[in-house]
């Protein structure tokens, strides 16, 4: 067997990939071919095809033509157990564990062995002996909920391995990752492709494909725009052409900061979780009007509860968040709004609009209480329609009628119509969760400026988001999170963040607090 | 009023609500909430009985209960998981057809007399143990016995065998067990049937053991919503269950038998001369269930009592998250 599997270069052949979703051509005649022992970077902006692609190999969707082989031999997959019974795995972006077990019980999940009883102290080894021999280590006997998102990440990673998988599919994995765990990610990667594994790295950020990958393939709008092209003497601007189809402007202009007084202050807040464990643990932080400050962290430090406590939708134990000098927390959403707070939620869908209310609808939402929309409590259809068509123009949504359903938008339109709503009432203040999760890049750049705008405009603004490049570009200041409790704040001038700064900033964000590392950098 | 007969009969009567509750308990695991016990076991009763009287073979009236109960479960995950209804509604409906064929297919039934009854007896030597012999093991009906060896069966299967890693994956995160090949929607299927013949069972147990013959609805009297509300009670953990089913079957017990005696520790009874106190007390139990699914309502405290994830939500391949 294994002779014959060395006798093939490419462990992977996919041709002439063909997948129709309805309205949507999402993978229009792909190749792609996957070298023993490569990373192979597949490049694309959110829905060129990149997912379709991939899990048409680890056998979630059928093409409609085409063929793959594995191995030299022709393959069709029904469902993901064929894909990996030929070796092949995915690691999906939202990770496919079960909160509430155990590592190891996740790693088991599915198989034939254990039969019936399952004596967990065995397979314990097992599994740690496997993490040993890939550096992944994670306690095997560890509830996956106690977790952190990298030794999540290396779970999915072993549950892949332990099921004998030769090729791994990583769907963006550095999305959820600070900084060190994504180089810790990178050598683990390295170090499997030395054992003999092949990898397939999805990814949308030209940096890390660029410093990974040893071949990059590029997809738009579900064709092939570059196929398998070596990533020595490929420029990331030239990959970024292919990606976008257009120039990409990566440096919006920013003005110096001029911040005046402080529009919010929040002090000393302790909030619970869902689950009634403690999310926030005495946090502090203000924003002065005029600036965009920016809280880095990874998923799940308390980032969500924050802004939830900020925008009146959760209450704190302890501390308080003032708005211009007045008491919002523990208060009602309408108390905060009416003195003039704005929220951008991070769940866009569900919390941010009303999916099946027209857009007219979801943009009145904070207006329908005053003149000129109200007319002795009544709503003016007329005048909103009109407020909703100026929007409209004035935020480029682009949308057949204002009747339209938002559900049918799209992620950067739909983020359009909320930020519209939210910016029209011309907040002293904004907290922003994760803006730009999920959109393309093109659609980025116009939240970008939007959020530059209403700092421009004197307002303040609290950018919450994982993704620390668009903190370095947009922030004045970067607060970093760490379970419910401010690490540290750094000061950003113009122009482009330092390594260092990075380097510093992503140290916070694993728990080091900024005195430690100052005393550790003087000592 | 004798404490030891409240804790005999309080076990046998606990065994009804213990069948019920880990049936429900195995269901809500998979993550499929089935409000409709009480219906299932109203056909279990009425089927058992009614067999029973046919046949004469109270074991025959047993296992058609069991399967009648499943087969009408069946509809409700026929609803649910392949017609993604909503779990609460088509559970109380089940409850109302549950309790409608009953009473059709009962029509007469109460007038059956007697019947073979299943065979109770006491156990050698455990029998002796002061306290706890008179309690579980004196004449005792065989499926009170039965129920002390489904406990830890339960427990076992759920916490340490292959099948049970795989039911609690799919209650907690269906997505993650499905991407590995598990059957998400077939294993629903099988832990709403399972659920429904435990609720037959259950059903059984009352009209061919605890309290035999069949009185309609007032058979189980409102039993089946009282396990709804003792599986949150015991957060979905199968020893909790059999604590609470017992001590609710001891509760039951003891409000009948505080009404007896004019003397209540050295007091004049006030159950016995103000009757209407006696019907307070019956409400007790029903009171309870009431809060206890009012509370469990609220997803907030579902999650901190340790509720599958995955309760009460449609699995449908491809939709993000649970």
């Amino acid at each position: 067997m294994a002779d014959e599997q060395s006798s093939y270069e490419n462990v992977v052949e996919m041709r002439g990939i063909v997948k129709r979703f309805p309205g949507v051509l999402a993978s229009d005649h792909v190749d792609f071919s996957l070298r023993r022992g490569e990373i192979h970077a597949l490049l694309g902006e959110n829905g060129a095809g990149k997912s379709t692609l991939m899990n048409i190999l680890a056998g979630l969707y059928r093409q409609d033509s085409g063929s793959i082989s594995v191995n030299g031999r022709p393959v069709t997959f029904s469902s993901p157990r064929d894909a990996i019974k030929a070796g092949i795995g995915m690691v999906h972006q939202h990770f496919m564990l079960v909160p509430s077990q155990t590592v190891t019980e996740n790693v088991l999940l599915g198989l034939d062995d254990p039969r019936f009883l399952m004596r967990l102290s065995e397979y314990d080894k097992k599994v740690a002996e496997l993490g040993e021999q890939f550096g992944l280590r994670v306690d095997p006997r560890a509830k996956v909920w106690q977790l952190s998102v990298g030794e999540q990440q290396r779970v999915e990673i072993l549950k892949m391995l332990y099921r004998g998988a030769q090729v791994l599919i990583m769907d963006e994995p550095t999305a959820v990752l600070a900084p060190q765990e994504i180089e810790d990610l990178f050598e683990t990667l390295r170090s499997m492709t030395l054992q003999g594994k092949s990898i397939i790295f999805i990814s949308h950020k030209l940096n890390e494909v660029a410093s990974i990958a040893d071949r990059i393939t590029v997809l738009r709008r579900g064709q092939m725009t570059a196929g398998g092209v070596s990533a020595v003497g490929v420029s990331t601007q030239e990959l970024a052409r292919l990606m976008v189809g257009r120039a990409v402007v990566f440096h919006l202009d920013k003005s110096p900061a001029s911040p005046g007084e402080v529009v919010l202050d929040v002090k000393d807040v302790y909030a619970e979780n869902d689950k009634g464990l403690p999310a926030l643990r005495g946090l502090s932080l203000n924003v002065r009007k005029g600036e965009i400050v920016g809280v880095a962290g990874v998923a799940g430090n308390g980032q969500r509860e924050l802004s939830q406590v900020i925008g009146g939708l959760r209450k704190c134990a302890k501390g308080e968040v003032r708005l211009k000098g007045e008491l919002v927390s523990n208060r009602s959403a309408l108390y905060g709004i009416q003195r003039g707070l704005a929220y951008v939620p991070e769940d866009r869908t569900h919390v941010g609009s009303a999916p099946n209310l027209s857009v007219t609808d979801n943009v009145i939402m904070k207006k329908y209480r005053q003149a000129p929309i109200s007319h002795s409590g009544l709503l003016d259809m007329n005048q909103a329609t009109r407020f909703a068509k100026g929007l409209k123009e004035a935020y480029d949504i682009i949308v057949p009628t204002v009747e339209t359903p938002v559900r049918l938008l799209s992620g950067g339109n739909l983020q359009r119509v909320i930020l519209a709503r939210e910016i029209s009432g011309e907040p002293d203040f904004m907290v922003a969760v994760q803006p730009t999760r999920g959109l393309d890049v093109g659609a980025i750049e116009g939240v970008h400026r939007l959020l530059l705008t209403q700092r421009e405009a004197g307002s303040g603004v609290l950018l919450i988001s994982e993704e620390l490049d668009e903190l370095l570009w947009l922030s004045d200041r970067i607060y970093v999170i760490y379970e419910g409790r401010i690490m540290g704040e750094i000061q950003l001038g113009g122009g482009d963040a330092s390594q260092e700064t990075v380097d510093v900033i992503g140290q916070m964000m694993t728990g080091t607090p900024l005195e430690n590392i100052r005393m550790e950098r003087d000592a | 009023m004798d404490f030891i007969i409240i804790f005999q009969a309080g076990v046998a009567t606990g065994t009804v609500l213990l069948f019920a509750t880990i049936g429900e308990l195995l269901t809500e695991r998979s993550g499929v909430l089935n409000l409709g016990v009480e219906g299932m076991m109203l056909i279990g009763a009425m089927t058992g009985f009614s067999v029973t009287v046919a046949t004469g073979n109270p074991w025959l009236g047993l296992l058609a209960a069991m399967l009648f109960a499943g087969l009408v479960s069946q509809i409700h995950a026929l609803i649910t998981i392949t017609l993604h209804a909503d779990q609460v509604v088509s559970g109380l409906a089940l409850t109302f057809l549950g309790t409608g064929i009953s009473l059709v297919l009962g029509e007469g039934l109460s007038k059956a007399g007697t019947v073979a009854l299943l065979p109770s007896f006491s156990v050698p030597l455990l029998s002796q143990i002061p306290i706890l012999g008179p309690v579980f093991f004196t004449r005792q009906s065989i499926l009170v016995y039965i129920g002390y060896f489904l406990v830890p069966v339960t427990w076992y299967f759920i916490n340490r065998t292959r099948p049970g890693l795989h039911l609690r994956a799919v209650g907690e995160y269906p997505a993650a067990a499905d991407a590995l090949g598990i059957n998400v929607h077939g294993m629903r299927y099988l832990y709403v049937f399972i659920g429904g013949m435990l609720a037959g069972l259950a059903g059984a147990t009352i009209s061919l053991a605890v309290a035999p013959g069949w009185f309609s609805e007032l058979t189980t009297a409102g039993q089946g919503w009282i396990a709804v509300g003792l599986v949150i009670f015991a957060q979905w953990d199968p020893v909790r269950a059999a604590v609470g089913s017992y001590a609710f079957g001891a509760l039951r017990r003891l409000i009948l038998d505080i009404q007896g005696p004019t003397v209540l520790f050295g007091f004049a009874n006030p159950f016995y001369y103000n009757p209407y106190w006696g019907f307070f007390l019956q409400m007790l139990p029903y009171a309870f269930t009431v809060i206890v699914l009012v509370i469990g309502s609220r997803e907030a405290i579902r999650k901190r009592l340790g509720s599958p994830a995955a309760l009460g939500n449609t699995y449908i391949r491809g939709e993000r998250g649970l």
